[in-house]
């Protein structure tokens, strides 16, 4: 019942045989031990496993690896070029976006795509932006801050 | 959590979605953006021994006017719908309810077609489709058929598909002058489905008065229905 397939994670192609029932974020933690993508529910409602599929923000929990078979996916590890974090992971470090961490990856995903479509947002729109993904820690305030001074710095 | 195991098909073309769904009969499921299907999966609620991912059929994934219909493929995303310029220009309130689906994230992978097939009593789209009178084409082994959304909705989860057709596309209409339509939802916190979800569209006529109201709620009830004693308290 495994199907081959090809899947290029932060611009290494692997191949793999899965069973079509293993989800996105299992492959990707389990078989390539990218365990920055978390799972936080059963659900699909809080984001914690949010990565980019062909530059789009996927929830990793709601989509079978074999249907990743010839895309490309960015997750949090793929973020940091030449051993320099990236503006969002800097912006966040700075402005405390973050207590226990477990929400982050996610969140800084989320932020990635929208970054891109919405590369100046207002202070609502990077609330609406992020409805997808929960934080049970901060409050919010601070990862609102984070993603405004990313935008800030990457403009 | 880990849904059971199937069998997992791609189809390319609607053609051969439909031959498959025929040959796999009813251990088949039709997979599109994913975002009720799998978290129904994982829950093990749904366990189909063949899924058809349909998610990659070109042909299903465009919107076009022709005229003053807006026709939209069963593959259209929320978040196509909610940022198209046709739709709102064409049909605004469309991609202002889009907007309210889910998150971000959601609606970048959910589609209209798997949204109504769906039927999820809480859902906005069959709100909209109903309010606007719109017509869902379905497609089966033996050709095309046009669905009033009047007929389409037949209880909770339960819709007038057949077995072995799909739906491949969904006609509003334009709306022209005269003709206004809005949608009001109150969101629970945590799912953001409607816990009631209100669909209007009213056509006035030259004096002023409403020549036709169209009411439809979602949220409240097994399945969308029109509130037809409030349509008929605001004719006229
Ligand atoms: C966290 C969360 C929040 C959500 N909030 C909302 C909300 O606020 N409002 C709302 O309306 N919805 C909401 N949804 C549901 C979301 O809109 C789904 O995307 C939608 O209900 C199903 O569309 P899909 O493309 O994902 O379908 P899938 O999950 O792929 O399929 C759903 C069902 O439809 C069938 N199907 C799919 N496409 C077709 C087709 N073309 N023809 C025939 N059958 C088909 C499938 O076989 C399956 O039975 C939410 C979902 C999640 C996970
Ligand atoms: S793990 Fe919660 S949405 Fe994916
Ligand atoms: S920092 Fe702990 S959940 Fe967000």
């Amino acid at each position: 019942m495994g199907h081959s397939i090809k899947v290029t994670v932060n611009g290494v192609t692997h191949e793999a045989t899965v069973e079509p029932r293993m989800l996105l974020v299992q492959f990707l933690r389990e078989v390539l031990l990218l365990t920055g993508t978390h799972i936080g529910c059963d659900t699909s409602q809080c984001g914690a496993c949010t990565v980019l599929v062909d530059g789009v923000a996927t929830k990793s929990c709601t989509m079978f690896a074999v249907q990743a078979d010839g895309k490309e996916i960015t997750t949090i590890e793929g973020l940091a070029a030449n051993g320099d974090l990236h503006p969002l992971q800097k912006a966040f470090w700075e402005e405390h976006g973050l207590q226990c961490g477990f929400c982050t990856p996610g969140v800084i995903m989320s932020s990635y795509d929208f970054l891109k479509r919405n590369p100046n947002p207002t202070e609502e729109e990077i609330r609406h932006a992020l409805e997808g993904n929960y934080c049970r820690c901060t409050g919010y305030q601070n990862i609102v801050k984070a993603v405004k001074k990313a935008a800030q710095s990457m403009s | 959590m880990i849904p059971n195991n199937f069998e997992y098909i791609r189809a390319n073309s609607v053609q051969e979605a439909l031959q498959l769904l025929s040959q796999k009969g009813d251990g088949a499921r039709l997979l599109a953006g994913g975002h009720s299907l799998i978290p129904a999966m994982k829950l093990r609620l749904n366990a189909p021994e063949t899924v058809i991912d349909i998610s990659g059929i070109q042909e299903l994934a465009s919107i076009r006017r022709d005229g003053d219909r807006l026709h939209i493929g069963a593959l259209v995303t929320h978040r196509t719908v909610e940022t198209s310029d046709e739709v709102k220009s064409s049909c605004p309130v469309l991609s202002e309810a889009a907007a309210l689906i889910g998150d971000p994230l959601v609606r970048n992978r959910g589609t209209i077609g798997g949204s109504l097939a769906h039927c999820d009593p809480a859902a906005d789209y069959p709100a909209l489709t109903l309010c606007l009178g719109a017509e869902i084409e379905a497609t089966g082994p033996s050709g095309s058929r046009t669905i009033a959304a009047d007929d389409f909705f037949v209880g909770m989860f339960e819709t007038a598909l057949q077995s072995g057709e799909m739906i491949t596309r969904v006609t509003f209409p334009v709306l022209g002058k005269g003709t206004g339509a809005a949608y009001e939802k109150f969101s629970h916190p945590a799912s953001r489905f409607a816990v009631v979800g209100v669909a209007a569209m009213v056509t006035l006529d030259g004096g002023g008065n409403c020549n036709s109201v169209r009411v439809a709620i979602t949220g409240a009830g097994p399945s969308v229905f029109r509130a037809t004693k409030v349509e008929q308290a605001l004719t006229g």
